[in-house]
């Protein structure tokens, strides 16, 4: 008699806690998720079998599109407007609250400092767009990414250089900004790649 | 839901019986759902987590007191190329030394760096550098390499004029 009524009782078997948890689970996850952060260009970093987790947090990172484009951008909102502001001082272009405030919300951008103004008033789906973010430059004769990274820094020097290239992207592209931020003596970098798995038999980790 | 209320509304002597219905839903669908979900956001979140590899460049002003010579026969020359190319060479002078082209496979400037590092021993010094049209990814694989074989003696060197004549060296040879 038991037997019987131990098999019906698992026909119909109560899923409601099971749908609690799993919504409860569903609900964190979501939660939890980072939004991807709206960046002005996608790259596809190389992979490696590094492990080191990424800092979120007083971080600069520099992106170096498959094409050559160069593109900055502070994590921290108080760092990106200061070095509008300086970098508006020493160029001479003074920029708006409204534009001030726009700055603050773009992760980062990639033009030259005459083109930044003209940027900010644009519609931000129309930044985007092609031919608009021409990449900053950096090289011996023009050396603007030295500028943002010198004024962001001093905002706050513990911030890191973080590179963010894409594995298309020449070497060449990636040396110059090494050189030009090896003049402020910044000699620490981190490259951005994505995960790889340890190759069997290789040397143990440190 | 809507069925059940129709039925629900329809003959006197059913309405028991739908009434004990309406009080089951089978949820497992619905939990299907959700962890469907879930196993979704589990796998977008954890995946795209990128990492970092730290790089870390000499200080060009301060030449440190502590540097000693290098021994030809500890080094090897490793210089990447346009094309996903990969040369090397032991020693310093490429004019003498053997140029040997070889790939990014576990098979190639790996198995390179394994038997070298083996035969020199702790003094292994491997020296980087890249031409112009070589790409990140090369760099960075090549960097992955020496992670992988734990080699932490080594530099990434700006390219220099010897080793152009180098790369053509082993491109003949190559051939």
């Amino acid at each position: 008699m038991a037997q019987v009524k131990a098999k019906r009782h698992g026909v119909s078997l109560d899923m409601t806690a099971m749908c609690d948890v799993a919504f409860l689970l569903l609900t964190f996850f979501i939660l939890t998720a980072k939004l991807r952060p709206d960046e002005a260009v996608q790259v596809t970093p190389p992979t490696s079998i590094a492990q080191t987790p990424i800092k979120d947090s007083e971080i600069i990172t520099v992106t170096v599109a498959a094409d050559g484009r160069i593109f900055v951008g502070a994590d921290a909102q108080p760092v990106r407007v200061g070095m509008l502001d300086r970098i508006g001082a020493k160029y001479n272009i003074t920029f708006t609250a409204a534009e001030r405030e726009q700055f603050k919300l773009m992760e980062n951008f990639g033009t030259p400092i005459a083109n930044v103004k003209q940027l900010l008033n644009l519609e931000p789906a129309e930044r985007k767009a092609e031919g608009v973010q021409t990449g900053i430059p950096c090289d011996s004769v023009r050396n603007e990414l030295g500028d943002w990274v010198l004024y962001a820094r001093m905002l706050n020097p513990k911030q890191r250089i973080v590179i963010k290239a894409d594995s298309e992207a020449e070497y060449k592209v990636v040396k110059n900004i090494i050189d030009a931020l090896q003049t402020q003596n910044i000699n620490n970098f981190n490259l951005i790649t994505g995960q790889e798995s340890r190759p069997v038999g290789s040397a143990k980790k440190k | 839901m809507s069925e059940i209320s129709t039925s629900d509304g329809g003959k006197g002597d059913k309405k028991v019986r739908a009434k004990k219905m309406s009080t089951k839903i089978d949820m497992t669908p619905m939990v299907d759902l959700g962890f469907l979900l879930i196993t979704f956001f589990i796998l977008t979140t954890t995946l795209s987590k990128p990492v970092v590899m730290e790089l870390g460049m000499p200080d060009k002003d301060d030449i440190k007191p502590e540097t000693q010579p290098i021994k030809e026969s500890e080094a090897i020359t490793v210089l990447l190329d346009k094309d996903n190319k990969i040369y090397w060479y032991q020693g310093a002078d490429p004019k003498t030394a053997e140029v040997i082209r070889t790939d990014y496979s576990p098979k190639g400037i790996r198995r390179t760096l394994l038997q070298k590092k083996a035969e020199v021993g702790e003094k292994f010094v491997v020296l980087i550098s890249a031409t112009d049209e070589s790409s990140y990814k090369n760099m960075v694989d090549i960097l992955d390499e020496m992670a992988i074989t734990d080699n932490r003696r080594y530099a990434i060197v700006d390219f220099a004029p010897a080793y152009k004549a180098a790369i053509k060296k082993g491109e003949t040879a190559a051939k």
